[in-house]
């Protein structure tokens, strides 16, 4: 297994296994609600292969980014829509 | 509902919704017929701009009466018709723009509709997503946003409150006097009232109408990215004149975030495919005046017909004298403006009561200007 890598989830610091997809990294840290709907109803992946459109998180200042396509990188900036 | 109602609407766009509504909360026995979903044909392509144009003096008194009438109705509106004022941003893009936006301004004031004439500092301030070098624009502040299937559903659940029945799924094949010719059988009624848009002229041929055909896009949500709905002024060239094509910027931030993005006009038939050039032609036009758009995603592209008349009004009153058909259609890319305006004036002059504008610019029979279609 490569060596960790550390993203930073909502301007706090995580380390996180470096091959895994964003979704699982976060789902691993505890952040199961990844945006909101527009009446305002938590959302998390539900098929985690980019079909749901319901992981949709803030990467690196880009919106609607589906965690479960992304694969982690050293020094990603993740928001989620809490 | 009876039997035989007092009125068979043929059509449940969102004009057909309306005149539906006016025509059942006066007393009379209403069946809508649909042949597909209500709202689901041109009413689904509009942008739902509730908008104050003054083309004609005709054009300014149905439309800025009909904005009127749904502001009155803007405390019953339920969340889901996503009804918000924001007003509307003419962009000038040269001075010779900004001198036709004073003039606009002055005719608008002068009627009792509030218009500002902004310069480029202020067009800035309240839009700063759009580019530099803009001379400046005209806000109405008191034009809106609807979601047109939204608001048409409002209007049928309202007629059948009053007693109304809306049939979907129910082709009509003819119109004959006091009946109508329909996929169930035949349905005899006192008057009928044709509302079916571009289609209109196939069960009353003479009709001068024709599908104009537009495209939209919308993207996901960016909330904040601009406030009013912006429409370039040159928009009125590319509205009223009848080329082949043409395209125009037209952006409305929709209450879910979303962003809506048109406009485009082409003669081409009933053909439904997106127009990829057109398509490219339109966004190009968009990202000339925000070019933040460029980076939105974009989730979904689709088209519409709008029902094109000549001289671009609406066909609002009786058709041959005797026949008891009425026609309400024709309205082009302003229906869903429109809709109110033309269910009251329709059912009024239906009723024999005396309308709040003048019919006549709007009679379905009159003469047409020679070799604009």
């Amino acid at each position: 297994m490569a060596a960790p890598v550390e993203i930073r989830i909502n301007g706090v610091s995580h380390r996180v296994p470096a091959d895994v997809s964003l979704a699982a990294a976060l789902l691993s840290m505890g952040f199961g609600v990844m945006h909101r709907s527009v009446s305002g109803m938590p959302r998390g992946p539900v098929c985690g292969m980019g079909i749901c459109f319901e992981c949709q998180v803030i990467v690196d200042g880009d919106p609607h980014r589906r965690a479960c396509l992304e694969r982690v990188r050293d020094g990603m900036e993740v928001r989620t829509d809490e | 509902m009876p039997r035989n109602p007092d009125v068979v609407v043929i059509g449940a766009g969102i004009v057909g919704a309306a005149c539906a509504w006016y025509l059942a909360r006066a007393g009379q026995s209403v069946l809508v017929l649909e042949g597909g979903f209500a709202g689901g044909s041109a009413t689904a392509a509009g942008m739902g701009h509730i908008v104050v144009l003054d083309d004609s003096e005709a054009q300014f008194a149905l439309t800025s009466w009909s904005v009127r009438l749904l502001a009155e109705l803007r405390e019953e509106l339920p969340r889901e018709v996503e009804c918000e004022w924001r007003g509307t941003l003419w962009v000038a893009e040269d001075e010779s723009q900004l001198a036709a936006a004073r003039a606009r301004a002055g005719y608008y004031s002068s009627r009792g509709v509030a218009a500002e004439v902004l310069g480029p500092r202020d067009l800035a301030t309240e839009e700063p997503a759009l580019r530099s070098g803009l001379a400046g624009g005209l806000r109405v502040p008191g034009d809106g946003v609807v979601y047109p299937p939204a608001l048409t559903r409002w209007l049928l659940d309202g007629a059948c409150r009053a007693g109304a029945e809306v049939r979907q799924n129910v082709t009509v094949e003819r119109i004959t006097p006091g009946a109508v010719d329909a996929s169930g059988g035949r349905i005899a009624c006192g008057l009928v009232v044709n509302a079916a848009g571009a289609a209109a002229p196939r069960l009353t041929p003479g009709l001068p109408i024709v599908p104009r055909k537009g495209h939209l896009v919308i993207t996901d949500r960016y909330p904040g990215l601009c406030r009013h709905q912006i429409v370039e002024l040159g928009y009125l060239r590319s509205a009223h004149t009848m080329t082949t094509s043409s395209v125009a910027f037209n952006v409305q931030p929709r209450a879910t975030g979303q962003l809506l993005i048109g406009s485009s006009r082409e003669l081409v038939g009933w053909e439904p495919a997106v127009n990829q050039e057109i398509l490219a032609r339109m966004l190009r036009r968009a990202t000339d005046f925000i070019p933040a758009l460029a980076r939105l995603r974009a989730i979904r592209t689709w088209t519409g017909f709008r029902p094109a008349t000549p001289d671009k009004l609406p066909l609002i009153g009786p058709w041959s004298p005797g026949s008891g058909l009425w026609i309400a259609a024709g309205h082009e890319g302003l229906g869903i403006t429109t809709a109110l305006g033309t269910g009251r004036l329709l059912s009024d002059l239906m009723l024999g009561r005396q309308p709040a504008i003048d019919p006549a610019p709007f009679v379905p029979g009159r003469e047409m200007p020679a070799g604009a279609d």
